[in-house]
């Protein structure tokens, strides 16, 4: 139930109901969506950003947040840690428990090697098992790896690592059936055919879903396979620092207990970042969809030991964070609500754009509508634009809200909204972090030996931007990749001597840049005491 | 001025708005959490949470991310409850009640309180899919656990010592596994691709100049 102030508008939505329905708006040309993102997409504001004054990317812009901690000192000196003895000992060490870090253990497992995870919360506390809209692979008749590389290279702007890419996209099938294999239980029709939907941008309906529960469906089965396999997962403990040996491979990490704060040291032959985004940064101020621990921490840890960034300076907001009621501000609304029909409409009732436009055009026109065009909704606490969930009703049949997306109909009634019957209140929220390490296709560093990435600490698969359903999909492809190929490379490793130099010089180039900080990194955690 | 309330954290009272939830008045009154708190949306299950508002017999739960304070609420996180997990190799368990009598033979203990379905913090008949796994009926088990978070709460109440998440679990993976249909679809893509069918379209694409990639993308078909 919506209060009185709503009423006068949304009665314009429910007037404009049919009509809206029955419109089928145009698609905007690709210089229209130039001008609208340069115009209003939050990547385009250059005072946000910052320009790096250190380390492998001296001379790049990344958010002014995220700056800060990639040039903050160290949680440690190199003199607090004794390396001699180290408290674990293993042939693969996976940084995070989220579904790269999980498929990663998973692979690596298979493959013989002795692996561990180690978390900073719980495996499974991760972006991935937050993922509710779906997970891209071209398996249909009428569609193809090709054609799916196309859309994801044109909706990330013509930037991604075609090496990547290709890979995601052909990898894509074969994760889906190893999902299967592991028990995922995807939406299937009686034939076994699987139930598939459009996402932004996408050119074939190729978005398989497990109801609006794709992600937790995928965590919760990789997590229960971890556990069978009896894979070692030390949880509540986050990496503070990487170890290199004398020559400059990664070879383990600092762990620092986050309840009792104790010190430990993982000595490891390859090393797997695995550590996810960025949304609690809250880079430009704003709200996230993004699990308690996503901080960067991968990117900090990778950056202070020389690994370089690709594309750090560009986020992904998705269009449709919840902008009202405010206890569930920011959280995430997913784009099945517009696969499934629903369109974006603005105060007066009026369809403002194509529902499906990719993730970057969509949040840039919503921001039109709230700022220039002032045709948003004051939802109080800021502005908003509707998301009609009443037309996925009318269009899908009574009971497809609980059929595919109960997830979201549970997040709303909760605070007495119906999204059968009422439309909801959306603004784009801090989703994903498009860049972050740089790897070649084997998911090792292109720089620091034996340290790999999966997930999305990695930079470069999908450009800069990323497409519904294509980062469920990297996690797995690239985390399986990561674990095979870090698993066999550890076979041939011979660690040396391990060292914390990096940590010096690194403090040495603070100063000689003349960079006066007194953070220190990598955040693990934000801080919300005593605020509202 | 917003409107306070006064709530009970472990005990202790403090003044909070009232439109916080919960997880966002801990953090209100001061609490740098780390247990009890994952996703913030409802999917993680981390912050499971019993309360009771005072004056009330009954003693309810919640994710605290989920959940707005209320006047005279006490409250009280389950950051962690202790949940039997079997290991199992999917590969080779029986398809049928038999794993169930084997791994989580508790389940047959169940007194028909439904203290599990009345604590369910995502309204789940949880009484009703320990029966299905009882009979081996893993497909309506798998149905009717679906949006389990496993935040644990039901067990917390279960005077049989049952592990409903990790009974629900093992259904669900083997319903996905070996009771859904098999994809005809999927499996013909695999094999096309580890065929090598489409290598040389992709290889095109990879030496394709932008200008050339720019206007594929820009003309593609999409598909209604």
């Amino acid at each position: 139930m919506y209060s009185e102030k709503f009423q006068k508008s949304l009665a314009a939505v429910e007037a404009a109901r049919e009509n809206n329905i029955a419109l089928e708006p145009q698609r905007m040309t690709a210089q229209q969506k130039e001008e609208l993102l340069a115009t209003f997409h939050p990547d385009y504001k250059k005072d946000e950003f910052a320009v790096l004054k250190i380390g492998a990317n001296k001379g790049d812009k990344v958010p002014t947040e995220l700056a800060e901690m990639l040039q903050a000192h160290s949680r440690i000196s190199a003199d607090s840690v004794d390396l001699s003895n180290p408290d674990y000992e293993t042939d693969v060490l996976i940084i995070g428990g989220g579904g790269a870090g999980a498929s990663a253990a998973i692979e690596a497992n298979e493959a013989g090697a002795d692996v561990m995870i180690v978390t900073k919360l719980r495996i499974g506390d991760a972006n991935t098992m937050m993922a509710e809209g779906g997970i891209q692979a071209a398996d249909k008749p009428n569609d193809s790896p090709a054609i799916h590389f196309v859309d994801a290279f044109g909706g990330g702007h013509f930037a991604a690592k075609k090496e990547l890419l290709s890979k995601l996209v052909c990898d894509a099938p074969e994760a889906i059936q190893w999902l299967s294999n592991l028990g995922v239980e995807f939406d299937k029709d009686e034939d076994g055919t699987m139930v598939t939907t459009h996402g932004g941008g996408t050119s074939r309906k190729r978005m398989h879903a497990a109801k609006d529960y794709s992600g937790a469906e995928i965590m919760r089965t990789l997590r229960d396979e971890v556990l069978n396999r009896q894979i070692p997962v030390v949880d509540f403990t986050a990496a503070i620092e990487l170890i290199l040996d004398e020559n400059g491979n990664a070879a383990g990490a600092v762990l620092m207990n986050m309840e009792t704060k104790e010190l430990l040291v993982a000595k490891a032959k390859t090393v797997i970042i695995a550590t996810g985004g960025a949304g609690r940064m809250h880079y430009q101020g704003f709200p996230t969809s993004n699990h308690y621990g996503a901080t960067a921490d991968g990117l900090v840890l990778g950056y202070r030991v020389g690994a370089k960034l690709l594309y750090a300076e560009t986020l992904q907001y998705h269009p449709t964070g919840v902008a009202y009621p405010e206890q569930i501000f920011g959280a995430l609304v997913t784009e099945k609500v517009r696969s499934l029909g629903a369109k974006l409409v603005n105060v007066n009732g009026e369809v403002f754009m194509h529902p499906l436009e990719t993730r970057d055009v969509a949040a840039a026109s919503i921001i039109r509508e709230c700022s220039e065009r002032a045709t948003g909704v004051d939802t109080g606490d800021g502005q908003g634009v509707w998301l009609d969930t009443p037309m996925i009703e009318k269009i899908g049949g009574e009971g497809t809200i609980m059929k595919r997306i109960p997830a979201m109909w549970r997040m709303f009634d909760k605070y007495g909204i119906d999204i059968r019957k009422e439309p909801i209140l959306v603004y784009p929220t801090l989703h994903y972090q498009n860049g972050g390490l740089d790897i070649t296709a084997d998911c090792m560093t292109t720089n620091v030996e034996n340290l790999f990435v999966a997930g999305e600490a990695v930079g470069g698969i999908h450009g800069k931007n990323r497409l519904m359903g294509n980062s469920l999909l990297d996690i797995i492809v690239f985390g399986r990749s990561a674990g095979i190929n870090a698993a066999a490379k550890a076979k041939t490793v011979n660690v040396g001597e391990l060292t914390l130099k990096h940590i010096e010089k690194f403090e040495n180039e603070i100063a000689e840049a003349g960079i006066a900080t007194d953070k220190i990194s990598p955040k693990l955690l934000p801080d919300y005491t005593n605020k509202r | 001025m917003e409107k306070m309330v006064n709530i009970f954290l472990f005990g202790k009272k403090y003044e909070v708005p009232e439109n916080l939830t919960i997880m966002t008045a801990m953090e209100y009154a001061g609490y740098q959490l780390v247990r009890g708190c994952g996703c913030r949306n409802g999917f993680c299950g981390a912050c499971a949470t019993i309360y009771r508002i005072k004056g009330d017999k009954e003693l309810k739960a919640c994710l605290a991310c989920q959940t707005k304070v209320e006047e005279n609420m006490y409250i009280a996180t389950l950051p962690f409850f202790p949940l039997v997990k079997q290991v199992y190799d999917i590969e080779t368990v029986p398809v049928n009640e038999t794993v169930m009598m084997q791994l989580y033979p508790e389940i047959y203990s169940c007194i028909g309180c439904n203290a599990c379905t009345k604590s369910c913090t995502q309204e789940l008949n949880v009484m009703q899919y320990i029966a299905y796994a009882q009979r081996g009926d893993f497909e309506k088990c798998a149905e009717e656990s679906f949006d389990c978070v496993m935040c644990g709460v039901c067990s917390s109440r279960c005077p049989a010592g049952i592990s409903h998440p990790q009974v629900a679990m093992l259904a669900r993976r083997i319903n996905g596994k070996y009771l859904a249909p098999g994809c005809g679809h999927l499996e013909d893509r695999v094999r096309e691709i580890k065929n090598g069918d489409f290598n040389e379209l992709i290889e095109a694409l990879m030496q394709k100049p932008i200008e050339e990639m720019k206007e594929l993308y820009n003309t593609r078909e999409i598909e209604k």
